[in-house]
């Protein structure tokens, strides 16, 4: 940041394409993405000199992006890309986009054509920076050997701190070349600092408000998992203390274990019933670490009508932004739920007992609803009965579940369980097909003896599928779960609710035999098209030591529900024609 | 239901509204960033990008031997989108204050402009009496023309604009606004 150079001058001398790895190596890097080119040679040359740092070469440098997201959201390390200049570093826009929407902590290093060729349109030449800013945390073009260091290490702070996000390095390749001093990890300037302490007031306030609360809810989201294993924790205590029930979005499942007492399931456009009704219905809404979205919220001028809003964001630009909130709190998950949770013993504040267990017996009858429910078939897979027995055979184990975006992803979210946060990674924000394949290469180059699945559907596969080659070459046993209902499911879901049956464009035609696709990447394939198969098909993926796909071909044209339409509120959810809940009529429901 | 003071600095968002009005206010803000390349960037790509309205930005750099500039930022919009404009841009990772000189007390406002007007006869005469008026200063002139610098609020030059219009005025360049809270005090 500012020219800091006094402890570069007594710095070890190196080049600059050393100093990128040594930075590295300091930070505790052990494992990057990337792809070479032109432009990052240098890096290349002095990665193959070393054995410390693990390479992982992608196919497709959007895979290298999403694959150190996966390693980020599975170990809670930032993770680490390298791209050349150029087509390199705009192939990585996409990843770094849906970095930015989920706040997952990564660093990419791009190569840049030498400083004194800047602006002539050179061979391999992009603005990476300007193209980058408004997809980026914080982006740097470093033009001195000098500065690199500093930067690397102020890209890692900038990266990690505060509400995480993507940042990246672009390196001239003549800044690689020279030779410049390198002062190691505490030459980054210290001034980004983001408040975690949340305000004592504001905190207390809370805790008043908790001891009142006749119908609270706790909604929870990404946040919780961001600021690390101690806020699920301390969450996990809060509820235990407090006995509210408890709903998060789909960026923050396995904060609290869904086998908890208190869990409604998740909230949202395709939230359940119980969850979404009870964001209508409550009177105390403490969101925690979660921002509003409008998967989340629905029609705003209909959210939540009748509830004091709290709100525990380390960002404050995330404070009453969609949402005006009552009882703001600007800090860290952990470090505000320490506060909260002292706060709440030091008083020995008590709740509403009575009140609670009114709006408890309010929750239990929502939950009978059954809004899951599905009709079950013997000729054809059901895609939520698939999802269940994938669930029953797997859930006991170490696993990790990465998803594509889709009806099969919004399924994976209502008919899986998450124990534990840094268990499932799926692309949120953006809601970016081609996410999940590679998400499972980098989970498992972080967890190489844990089961990883990737649930997909058969399109968004495609988007990244050149990453079997990856997956295959460095042995990583990820599989790939693919929901194959031969649509963009979720288009066409759209389509028939809302367009008057036009399936314009939303068939997946001349789609690959996934299993000789397999075979010719010289892995396994899997098909399934009995649910009678189901499960020694599911085992027989389990058991191979080795990167799987299994194409189980499913219903065509089953609907994801329940659904908050667009536009529409919590309480005017669609539901499955199986479920005893009928939209229009769950409106009398509402507690007032 | 909470007790906080009204006001928001970068360091706070306690700026608590009761509800999301939407009358629209016009703000003056005052931003200090780290003078680095790319810095004017992310914030015309933040207002861009976000769909703000700016009216007026000025930037310099003010402390040399720090690389420090002030953005001086007039925008208008709802209180809500104000705080989100303050909360966003605070969350720059080279932007290390932000002020907004409308909530934080008076300030006083200046740009500086420069008009040439061409004319002659009782055109030229008229001009001269109301750049008179107005206190412009006459910095370049020839028999034909002048060139007035005017320094003053926007309204003050709006008003100018608008006599010498009639008079002349072939070519105007503003300055934009540059603003500094009254009073002894240093706020930003
Ligand atoms: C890169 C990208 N392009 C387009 C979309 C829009 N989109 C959302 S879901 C979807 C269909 C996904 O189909 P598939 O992967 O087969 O999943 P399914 O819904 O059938 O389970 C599409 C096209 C997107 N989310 N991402
Ligand atoms: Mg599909």
């Amino acid at each position: 940041m500012t020219g800091q150079t006094q402890s570069a001058q007594t710095g070890r001398q190196m080049t600059g394409a050393k100093m990128v790895v040594q930075a590295l190596k300091d930070q505790g890097v052990d494992t990057v993405f990337g792809y070479p080119g032109g432009a990052v040679l240098p890096i290349y040359d002095e990665l193959f000199q070393q054995n410390d740092i693990r390479h992982v070469l992608v196919r497709h440098e959007q895979g290298a992006i999403h694959a150190a997201e996966g390693y980020a959201r599975s170990t809670g390390k930032p993770g680490v890309a390298i791209v050349t200049s150029g087509p390199g570093a705009t192939n990585a826009v996409t990843g770094l986009t849906d970095a930015l929407l989920d706040s997952i902590p990564i660093v990419v290093l791009s190569g840049q054509v030498p400083t004194f060729m800047i602006g002539s349109d050179a061979f391999q030449e992009a603005d990476t920076v300007g193209i980058t800013r408004p997809c980026t945390k914080h982006n740097w073009l470093v033009k001195e050997t000098d500065r690199l260091g500093q930067t690397l290490h102020e890209a890692f702070h900038v990266a990690t701190a505060g509400r995480p996000g993507p940042v990246l390095v672009d390196i001239p390749k003549d800044v690689q070349f020279a030779t410049g001093s390198y002062g190691g990890k505490e030459t980054r300037s210290t001034r980004y600092a983001p408040a975690v302490k949340g305000d004592r007031a504001a905190i207390e306030a809370l805790a008043r408000a908790m001891e009142t609360a006749k119908r609270p809810v706790f909604y929870t989201g990404g946040g919780v998992i961001n600021s690390g294993p101690e806020a699920s924790k301390l969450l996990r205590e809060l509820v235990a203390a407090t006995g509210f029930p408890i709903t998060s979005t789909l960026m923050g499942l396995g904060a609290y274990p869904a086998s908890g007492e208190q869990w409604l399931g998740m909230l949202g456009m395709h939230g359940l019933y119980e969850a979404n009704m009870a964001m209508h219905g409550c009177d105390l809404l403490i969101c925690i670490g979660a921002r509003f979205d409008d998967r989340i919220t629905g029609r705003i001028d209909a959210f939540s009508p009748n509830s004091i809003r709290a709100h525990i964001d380390i960002d404050p630009s995330s404070l009453n932004k969609v949402i005006r909130t009552d009882i703001p709190i600007i800090g860290d998950v952990a470090h505000v739920l320490k506060d909260l949770l002292e706060a709440w013993s030091a008083g020995g504040r008590k709740t509403d007992r009575e009140a609670l267990a009114q709006w408890q017996a309010q929750i239990g009858e929502w939950r009978s609803k059954d809004c899951l429910a599905f009709r079950n078939s013997d000729k054809v897979i059901k895609p939520q009965f698939a999802l269940q027995r994938l669930e029953a055979l797997t859930k006991d184990r170490d696993r990790y579940i990465t998803t594509e975006v889709g009806q099969h992803q919004m399924w994976a979210a209502q008919y899986l369980g998450f124990e534990d946060p840094n268990r499932w990674m799926t692309s949120g924000g953006l809601g970016t097909m081609g996410y999940g394949f590679p998400a499972s290469v980098g989970v498992q180059m972080a967890h190489p003896d844990s089961l990883v699945i990737n649930v997909a559907g058969e399109a968004s596969w495609l988007m990244n599928m050149q990453e079997m080659g990856t997956a295959v070459q460095y042995r990583l046993p990820v599989k790939q779960f693919i929901l194959n209902n031969e649509r963009l499911g979720m288009v066409r879901q759209w389509q028939e609710l809302l367009h008057g049956e036009r399936y314009s464009q939303s068939w997946s035609e001349a789609l690959p035999d996934f299993v000789k696709l397999a075979e010719a990447f010289g892995a396994k394939g899997i098909l399934c098209k009995d649910p009678a198969d189901l499960d020694d098909a599911i085992m027989e993926m389990l058991d191979h030591d080795g990167p799987v796909i299994f194409d189980c071909l499913v219903e065509k044209h089953e609907n994801c529900f329940p659904m908050i339409p667009s536009g529409k509120a919590h309480n005017e959810m669609l539901m499955g024609e199986v479920s005893t809940a009928h939209a229009i009529e769950a409106g009398g429901a509402v507690l007032v | 239901m909470l007790n906080i003071k009204e006001g928001s600095t970068s360091h706070s968002a306690y700026n608590l509204r009761s509800t999301f009005s939407d009358v629209e206010e016009r703000h003056t803000l005052a931003v200090i960033v780290e003078n680095e390349p790319g810095v004017l960037a992310r914030v015309i790509g933040l207002f861009s990008g976000r769909g703000y309205n700016i009216e007026s930005l000025t930037v310099a750099e003010i402390d040399h031997t720090g690389h420090m500039s002030r953005i001086t930022l007039v925008t208008s919009g709802t209180p809500q989108v104000i705080e989100q404009i303050k909360a966003q841009l605070g969350r720059i990772v080279p932007v290390h204050e932000v002020h907004d000189l409308t909530v934080e007390g008076p300030t006083v406002e200046r740009e500086l402009a420069l008009f040439k007007v061409r004319g002659e006869g009782e055109h030229r005469v008229e001009a001269l009496r109301l750049a008179d008026i107005f206190r412009a200063n006459v910095v370049d002139s020839t028999l034909e023309s002048f060139v007035f610098e005017i320094t003053g609020t926007p309204d003050k030059i709006d008003a100018f604009a608008d006599l010498m219009r009639p008079l002349g005025l072939t070519e105007l360049a503003r300055t934009g606004v540059a603003a500094l809270s009254r009073g002894p005090e240093a706020r930003v």
